[in-house]
């Protein structure tokens, strides 16, 4: 059989452009399509890895108050927010004392015990109960457990001790303990978060 | 696939010959683990650790199957489910034990025979690949047994939860929201549990993906040998079956007896009496330590307790995950062209001490976070990648290595002839 020379439309149409500006319809069509993948492969992962965040319970569990008026002088509860311990500590003067004598200069993480409290309201230690090392509940909340070589806190986990304004004094935290947001709606209730 | 003399595949019957021009699947497995696939003649007990992993990530996804047809992972129910399964479900309490001291079981295996690598210089070329994918394994392996000890809610699992995922907090900046999504919440939580049951089970699937690359890398060489000499005729290897298959499986017969033997007798021996207790988010245990597996690693997170321009608890997250990454790069740290450590005097015994500073790690890890153990964990993790990054790169320039045998058969049969002829060719 005889094959007949044709010129491909298609082909005629590609280099129709040639002496123009250089830019054929296949280069067009292809960035086009690579584009318009790339598009929906984001549109598709984003989904796939934004699923992994906390929903929206776990969020609207942002708040909490607490009723402070049953914690006594010297004593501290757990609370919990966002599944995680609060510690509210009511500290004696005795602590409070101790707190302020420490040179703040020397401290891993530089902070007085005034800018870890609420103005007015230096015995109201609100802070995370998650050791900032690796997480692990410290001790010292419930009377006659370890509170550690500074008479705080105690994390059991690798050994980092507190002081009574929960500033990491020893061990391998690398921060004192967190101060989480809260704010006193009157004298006996805060609300944290 | 590898040897000029490897017997090709003949099918045997009618239907044989069918399903070979279709699929040839017999025919691969023939070549993989057949009388197609010639190995060296001298491999001692050390190296049937590699068929013993298989059986193992067999074993765990067997097991895994069927407990995951009883486990529930709500936060609510995860701990009962757990109890019911020991209680109630026909066999569970077997089920979960084998499950569990399998996990222990196959990683006993897997350091067997990374440290037969380690001594035989397995993973010098032309294998640097299939040490590597061993690795990729090994990574995986730790991964999922992580995840697989968290299901069952008990404090340790909580708790090991909350302080694994805490090394990514370490990072500054993007750690804390890393973390955070990871577990789906503030604190390990119906989110985590629940994507590491989803997780716990893929992985075996993704491992014996990757187990099937590194047969197939390996087979290409071949496997190494004692000697470490390279295979020169067909004198040197023997076909995989019936030889090496005879061996392995009496070899893994031998090993299921222990593994059995413990599974039945000391079930909780490897386990943390903690993890009966259920998890609660407001307590942690006074003594936190992870799987026996994984104490040296741990020893080396705790060993840095001083800030150093960086905080000290990045350094041991740091450090931890490169005494791992760290084996990635020891094809090209071991420069010596000598593979075995029998012809190395100086390795030989460097590579003891190393074996014993891995000892005094694991204990370090498990002991409480006081003195001495954390100078001692610091003494470990600083000779550890001292063996890695100056020790073994110092020994191969200045070793002078033992003469090698000319050849695979030589070394073995001591110039018998009659012998080292191959299986079947022997003159009578
Ligand atoms: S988690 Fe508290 S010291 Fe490590």
């Amino acid at each position: 059989m005889a094959t007949v020379e044709q010129p491909d439309p298609l082909l005629k149409e590609d280099n129709a452009g040639d002496g123009n500006d250089g830019v054929r319809r296949r280069d067009f069509l292809d960035i086009a399509a690579v584009s318009f993948g790339v598009v929906g492969v984001g549109a598709v992962a984003f989904p796939l890895v934004n699923q992994m965040a906390p929903p929206a319970d776990v969020m609207a569990l942002a708040s909490i108050e607490v009723d402070l008026t049953n914690i006594a002088e010297g004593q501290a509860i757990k609370a919990s927010w966002r599944k995680q311990p609060v510690f509210i500590r009511n500290l004696t003067q005795a602590e409070i004392d101790e707190a302020n004598a420490v040179d703040v200069s020397g401290l891993r993480d530089k902070e007085s015990l005034a800018e870890r409290t609420k103005e007015g309201k230096a015995n109201w230690l609100v802070t995370m109960g998650v050791c900032t090392h690796l997480g692990c509940v410290p001790t010292g909340v419930v009377t006659g457990e370890n509170k550690g070589d500074y008479n705080g806190y105690f994390c059991p986990c690798h050994g980092s001790h507190y002081d009574t304004a929960g500033r990491i004094r020893k061990g391998p935290a690398p921060t004192n303990l967190v101060v989480p947001e809260f704010e006193f709606l009157d004298d006996s209730t805060i609300r944290i978060g | 696939m590898s040897f000029a003399w490897a017997k090709p595949y003949e099918p045997k019957t009618q239907l044989g010959h069918w399903i070979d021009q279709r699929l040839p699947l017999p025919r691969m497995i023939y070549g993989a683990v057949g009388g197609g696939y010639p190995v060296p003649r001298n491999l001692n007990y050390a190296w049937n650790f590699g068929v013993l992993a298989g059986v193992f990530l067999m074993i765990q996804i067997v097991t895994g199957i069927v407990l995951a047809m009883w486990y529930n992972s709500g936060i609510e129910t995860a701990f009962a489910s757990t109890e019911h399964i020991m209680r109630d479900v026909n066999a569970g309490w077997f089920l979960r034990y084998a499950h569990a001291n399998g996990a222990s079981f196959f990683f006993i295996v897997v350091y067997i025979h990374i440290f037969r690598g380690l001594f035989y210089g397995s993973y010098k070329a032309p294998r640097e690949l299939v040490w590597m994918l061993g690795l990729v394994v090994y990574l995986l392996m730790m991964a999922t047994a992580f995840m697989g000890y968290v299901l069952p809610w008990g404090q340790m699992s909580y708790w090991g939860a909350q302080v694994i995922t805490g090394f990514f907090s370490a990072f500054p900046v993007v750690g804390e929201p890393l973390r955070v999504w990871l577990l789906g919440g503030y604190a390990p939580d119906q989110a985590a549990l629940t994507r590491f049951f989803s997780l716990h089970y893929l992985m075996p699937f993704v491992i014996a993906g990757v187990v099937i690359l590194k047969t197939w890398a390996l087979h290409i060489p071949g496997s190494s040998n004692p000697t470490g000499v390279d295979v020169k005729t067909e004198k040197d290897t023997l076909p995989f079956h019936p030889f090496y298959t005879a061996k392995d499986g009496w070899f893994v017969l031998a090993f299921l007896m222990v593994y059995v033997a413990v599974t039945f007798f000391l079930p909780n021996a490897l386990g943390h009496p903690d993890n009966y207790i259920e998890a609660n988010p407001l307590a942690t245990p006074a003594h936190i330590v992870p799987e026996w597996y994984f104490w040296p690693f741990y020893a080396i997170l705790r060993a840095f307790t001083v800030d150093f321009i960086l905080p000290a608890k990045l350094w041991g997250v740091l450090a931890m995950f490169a005494s791992i990454l760290l084996l990635f790069f020891l094809p090209w740290l071991d420069r010596s062209p000598v593979r075995s450590g029998h012809y190395r005097p100086l390795f030989k015994v460097f590579f003891m001490i190393f074996i014993a500073d891995i000892i005094l790690l694991g204990i370090c890890g498990v002991m409480p976070a006081e003195q001495p153990w954390v100078f001692l964990s610091q003494i470990g993790t600083l000779y550890y990648f001292a063996h890695f990054l100056i020790i073994l790169p110092l020994i191969s320039k200045l070793e002078k290595p033992l003469p090698l045998p000319d050849s695979i058969s030589k070394s073995v049969l001591h110039g018998e002839e009659a012998e080292s002829a191959p299986y079947g060719l022997a003159k009578a």
